[in-house]
């Protein structure tokens, strides 16, 4: 054959009769559980009144102007964001401490991820809630800011943290969540670090370097590369599991929710509007984290 | 007043080491002095990797004493870090850190322990770098080099430190055939210049070549220390020629 010619297509991806008759299927069941909806609850559809409370109409101005949902959504974001750089800090800290000779440190890593991992997260968050609301927040003096102080009384302060009166919530609630998911980077960073070989450790101490120095420079690099698609993994499940800290009265996406619901009493919208608001948001993040995944892979070659 | 014997660098007095119950070493002793050359051989699980590197105490010694440059080593001592920037140390598998370029790999040891600048680092690690033949790989990293090049900038990593002395453990039995003479031709260049060093491999010709002694080991004891010329050709002991014949068996 002509070393030339150039390669025989790859088979095409079809799909067989069985794959049409599987959609099939889950087509039938959707159809059927809105015709139920529809003709056997008798129920009264009404997605405007719902699409209301995230963006309204105000007639008197003129414009549109964003409303409950949406700053649910944005106290949401705010809680993943702070959450997720505490439960970094701590998972780093505890991740490490579940590596070393040193026996105390270790107990204590591997009790608080024991701990938390066996216990439900709701109760976990109701216990330490009203332990830090009750005990900590009145002793560092949060729950009377003045709300007019220079620091907080500008627009990055309300960008990072919302509403200076509801502070000491939303601290409590980026608090419980970071206690929460700090656990589970613990055990990330621990994989990490012990992914990285016993010959970097040698070799860099063989160097001379400092015990803070062969972790600084040598071994926690390799270990953050190596924990980045399961920390951005996390990340997201971050995101998902700020819906619990509705449960303490804080004000994001699914407390807002569950108002919207109350009041219009059209619980099918509301709760399929706020699953395609979660959907969105955490299915953006997890496309952008692949991007930039397979953008570093290739810049490393 | 000059004095004429060379003073002792490594000295081993007595030392024995135990893995759980298994004895690894067992009184070991023995004394490599300022410029020497030796060379360890035995076979497979003989203790040759645990001695080297109770040198620079990554693996701790439990029983007798080991001195380095007149000063015990010890797992407790404070200050180990300041005898391992004596001690330089190539491995089997290079052990580069493979997230930085290989100028980086160089430069970190002299900047961290010495305080070097950045400018500073970087003429000693180009220096050392051309003095093992791969300067142009400067800002490579590490995975984008051949085994032999890879190894090569390991012993250079270990010169910026300036140690005394440089062990080596199999430095080149990780390497393809074709890439083996390139290390040994820096190892040899390493020892004409009067580089103390404790090389353990099987390379024979390297040993014949280079080697002051030649040190035999097996489960854990040093049977036999000789010149090259009389260990190869007229080994004492029975184990040391059964492991000849097997090395030249094959
Ligand atoms: N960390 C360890 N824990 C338990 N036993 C070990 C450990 N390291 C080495 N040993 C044992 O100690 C003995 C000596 O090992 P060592 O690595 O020093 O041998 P070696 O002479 O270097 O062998 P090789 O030629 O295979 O490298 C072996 O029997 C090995 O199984
Ligand atoms: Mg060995």
């Amino acid at each position: 054959m002509d070393r030339n010619t150039p390669p025989p297509a790859p088979p095409r991806k079809r799909l067989t009769a069985v794959d049409i008759l599987l959609f099939a299927s889950v087509a039938a069941l959707i159809a059927y559980a809105g015709y139920r909806v529809n003709e056997v609850l008798v129920y009264q559809w009404n997605w405007s009144r719902v699409f209301n409370f995230f963006i309204r109409f105000d007639p008197d101005t003129g414009e549109y102007v964003t409303n409950l949902l949406l700053y649910g959504l944005a106290t949401t974001l705010r809680l993943a964001l702070w959450g997720t750089v505490l439960a970094t800090i701590i998972g780093v800290v505890l991740g490490y401490w579940r590596t070393v000779d040193n026996l105390t440190l270790r107990i204590l890593s591997r009790s608080y991820v024991e701990l938390i991992r066996n216990i439900p997260p709701l109760v976990f968050i109701f216990i330490f809630y009203f332990f830090i609301s009750s005990q900590i927040f009145p002793w560092l003096g949060l729950d009377d800011l003045n709300p007019e102080g220079l620091f907080v009384d500008n627009w990055l302060f309300a960008l990072l943290f919302g509403d200076p009166a509801l502070l000491s919530n939303f601290l409590a609630g980026v608090l419980c969540l970071a206690m929460f998911e700090g656990a589970y980077v613990t055990e990330i960073v621990r994989a990490g670090i012990q992914a990285v070989g016993k010959g970097q450790w040698e070799a860099a101490r063989a160097i001379g370097l400092s015990r803070t120095n062969v972790l600084r420079d040598v071994i926690l690099p390799q270990a953050l590369r190596k924990t980045l698609p399961p920390l951005a993994g996390q990340f997201i499940t971050l995101i998902k599991d700020s819906s619990i800290v509705s449960l303490i009265s804080i004000q994001e996406l699914t407390f807002m929710a569950t108002e919207v619901a109350a009041t219009t009493t059209k619980v099918f919208e509301t709760w399929i509007l706020v699953g395609a608001m979660y959907f969105v948001l955490c299915y953006s993040f997890a496309l952008l984290f692949g991007w930039l995944e397979r953008r570093a892979a290739r810049s490393r070659r | 007043m000059l004095d004429a014997t060379p003073r002792p660098l490594v000295q081993f007095r007595d030392v024995c080491k135990w893995y759980g119950d298994f004895s690894a070493l067992h009184d070991i002793n023995l004394t490599v002095h300022e410029g020497e050359k030796v060379v360890v051989c035995g076979p497979s699980g003989s203790g040759k990797s645990t001695m080297i590197r109770c040198i620079n105490q990554l693996e701790a010694h439990q029983v007798g004493t080991i001195m380095i440059d007149g000063e015990e080593v010890s797992p407790e001592m404070k200050n180990i870090e300041k005898i391992r920037r004596e001690v330089g140390m190539v491995f089997q598998n290079f052990n580069l850190f493979p997230h930085m370029t290989i100028l980086d790999n160089l430069t970190l040891g002299p900047i961290r322990n010495r305080g070097a600048s950045r400018a500073e680092a970087r003429e000693l690690a180009m220096h050392y770098l051309n003095r093992v033949h791969i300067a142009e790989q400067a800002d490579k990293y590490p995975t984008q080099l051949s085994g032999g090049q890879q190894q090569r900038v390991a012993i250079a990593r270990s010169l910026c430190m300036k140690p005394k002395v440089m062990l080596f453990d199999e430095p080149t039995s990780a390497l393809d055939p074709e890439m083996i003479a390139g290390v040994l031709d820096v190892m040899i260049e390493l020892a004409e210049e009067g580089m103390t060093m404790i090389v353990v491999t099987h390379e024979m010709g390297f040993a014949r070549k280079v080697a002051d002694r030649v040190v035999f080991m097996d489960e854990g004891e040093i049977i036999e220390v000789a010149e090259p010329e009389a260990f190869f050709s007229a080994p004492q002991s029975d184990r040391a020629q059964l492991f000849l014949s097997q090395l030249l068996g094959h």
